[in-house]
């Protein structure tokens, strides 16, 4: 169980840190331009834990949103954690690891452990999958705590061009890992079908679009998998 | 200040609110299950939605590239993937340098006509 902890956590520990870093030391320099102090940079990553919704929470306060507003508009950009929590705690479920843990680690599931372990869990025993993706993912979370006061304090320092870069590095790692090691047909599916349908839902409603995207194109592609799996039965 | 650490908080236990509902559902769920298959479409496509979406129509910074110069920097960094064993710190590099090259260069055309 240690061991696939640290396995998981020397995984982290490569591109999936590094990516995160940067991201993070970008979130830093943006936090402190808006008036954060460090401690709540750095709270804010290790509590909230989604880029998207701390993106959210600087971008919204800065315009002067009311309180609530902006408490609604995290929320409803965090509602895909229900099915990427739903669909990766069964795939580590195990007997041994209680309510406690298991609601623990849920703390930790964001976008790159939860890419990351969806690709490599299928491969572990089933009683190392928790750990392995624990592991992962507090390493990731760490990093990223660390790297909020670099940027914060070096706001100043990064000339546009390398700002560009830092800010380009995340999506093109999701990207990169989503797009290149598609494991199944479902999920090529449903990966296309999201692709197409989170533009055009942007254009109806910004607010709404990653709801929407996941419900219609996510519904589309397992239509389309099951008329297509039932025709070649 | 003070209001904003509350307001720190609050969103954060608004989104814990979505893994703990995902905890507490998942229990239900069968990993053989229909219903599992349509839950990771779900996931998938919410995931790619938002990727491309911000790949696609960027806010912040990222406006300021061109779209056309972002799309390009992304099928060069899957092709470094795939040519170069499918290496990601190669790939994200590739693109990345490829966005900053192509805005470097766009620059400098502007200076110099």
């Amino acid at each position: 169980m240690t061991a696939a902890f640290y396995g998981g956590a020397r995984e982290a520990f490569g591109v999936p840190a590094a990516v995160l870093g940067a991201g993070y030391i970008g979130y830093g320099a943006l936090a402190y331009e808006n008036g954060y102090s460090v401690w709540l940079t750095m709270l804010a990553t290790a509590t909230i834990w989604a880029l998207p919704g701390q993106l959210i929470l600087i971008e919204l306060h800065a315009l002067g949103a009311a309180a609530f507003a902006i408490v609604l508009a995290a929320v409803v950009s965090g509602a895909r954690f229900l099915p990427m929590t739903l669909s990766l705690l069964p795939v580590m479920r195990d007997a041994r690891y209680g309510r406690p843990v298991v609601y623990g680690a849920a703390h930790l599931i964001a976008m790159t452990g939860w890419a990351w372990a969806m690709r490599r869990c299928p491969d572990l025993p089933q009683e190392q999958r928790l750990p392995y993706f624990a592991g992962f993912a507090a390493t990731c979370m760490a990093v990223s705590v660390a790297s909020c006061p670099i940027g914060f304090y070096l706001s100043g320092a990064f000339p546009p061009l390398v700002r560009l870069g830092f800010v380009f590095l995340t999506p093109v790692y999701f990207f990169v890992i989503l797009v290149g090691d598609v494991r199944t047909r479902l999920a090529a599916a449903a990966l296309a079908c999201g692709a197409l349908a989170g533009p055009l839902f942007h254009l109806l409603s910004p607010q709404w679009s990653v709801l929407l995207s996941g419900f219609v194109g996510g519904t589309a592609a397992y239509l389309i998998q099951k008329k297509f799996r039932r025709s070649h039965a | 200040m003070p209001d904003l650490w509350l307001l720190v908080l609050a969103c954060a236990a608004g989104t814990y609110l979505w893994r703990g509902l995902g905890v507490l559902l998942s229990g239900r769920i069968r990993i053989d299950s229909e219903l599992f298959n349509w839950v990771a479409c779900v996931a998938y496509a919410m995931v790619a939605g938002l990727v491309v979406r911000i790949i696609v129509m960027p806010t912040g910074m990222l406006a300021q590239s061109l779209l056309t110069d972002r799309l390009l920097a992304c099928a060069l960094a899957l092709l470094a993937y795939y040519t170069c064993r499918r290496n990601l710190f190669i790939a994200v590099c590739a693109g990345v340098i490829a966005l900053i090259a192509i805005n470097y260069v766009r620059t400098a055309w502007v200076l110099l006509g």
